[in-house]
């Protein structure tokens, strides 16, 4: 009997679990964090934006989420793409409290952080994000207003 | 190795149905079938890979991408934890414990295979982040 009972707790469990992951795997958020720069990352800022990816050894959608990436940073001029190995980077998952990967930062031009995505994000909602950034660093911290 | 990815999801949607009749059935024996077939999936050797590869791959198109196979190899070394935990469970006589763990493995496998979503593989850093920090 607690057998059964286990076995539709855990299926219930599964089917909402799956579905809220479903929803939320890759997409963007707006976050806060302090502004990062090319010393923390070991790595050049890209000069009008900057697509920081976490990824492990053991992480499935990693390889995809570097394709888009990749393509997305070789489409847009000025935006590069960084790959951080989070096991060997404890201290900037940590840093950004990344539980999942991949973990997804999306830096404008002075390493602001202005979104965020945990799980493979989708590539128009890479290219949304990066216009974004790039807006916001055009306008410069004179008008701050206009971040959201 | 690349691998095709609906091998890893077929021997989720296996495990899924093994685990679901421990839980009803409550018979270690099984779990500690599941225990062998998850401790040979972590050696690269699963038997529900072997049956996907003779009986269902070829019934089926070639994949649309391949996969890394280290990822899925790392969630049944996580699997057999559980199963391991699972069997102590049932060996003491601590019923709460034996159907803990193997809901949680279940629970993974099934995220698995419904979903294409690996559990046991985000477990990977979470693990490693409890370690002392490492700088580069």
């Amino acid at each position: 009997m607690a057998g059964i009972a286990t076995l539709m707790a855990t299926l219930v469990l599964g089917v909402v679990l799956g579905l809220v992951l479903r929803r939320r795997d890759g997409r963007m958020r707006v976050v806060e964090h302090a502004p990062v720069t090319s010393g923390d990352l070991g790595a050049d800022l890209g000069e009008r934006a900057t697509l920081v990816q976490f990824s492990t050894a053991f992480c499935q959608p990693c390889r995809a989420t570097r394709r888009i990436l990749g393509e997305v940073a070789g489409m847009v001029p000025g935006v590069r793409h960084v790959e951080i190995d989070a096991e060997s980077r404890l201290d900037l998952v940590r840093r950004f409290d990344v539980l999942r990967t991949p973990t997804v930062l999306v830096l404008d031009g002075a390493g602001n952080v202005v979104k965020r995505a945990s799980g493979q994000p989708r590539k128009a909602d890479v290219i949304v994000a990066l216009g974004a950034a790039v807006d916001g660093a055009s306008h410069g911290p004179s008008q701050p207003s206009d971040k959201v | 190795m690349q691998i095709d990815p609906r091998g890893p999801r077929f021997g989720a949607a296996v495990t899924s149905v093994v685990l679901a009749v421990v839980l009803v059935t409550q018979n270690p024996w099984l779990l500690a079938a599941q225990a062998i077939v998850f401790a040979l999936g972590a050696a690269d050797a699963s038997p529900y890979g072997l049956v996907f590869r003779r009986f269902v791959r070829p019934r089926l198109g070639p994949p649309a991408e391949t996969e890394d196979a280290a990822p899925p190899r790392f969630a049944q070394a996580v699997g057999l934890g559980f199963a391991m935990v699972g069997l102590i469970g049932f060996a003491a006589g601590i019923t709460a414990l034996a159907l803990g763990a193997t809901a949680a493995a279940l629970l993974a496998a099934f995220l698995n295979a419904a979903f294409g979503f690996c559990l046991g593989c985000e477990t990977y850093l979470l693990i490693r982040r409890l370690q002392p920090g490492r700088i580069q």
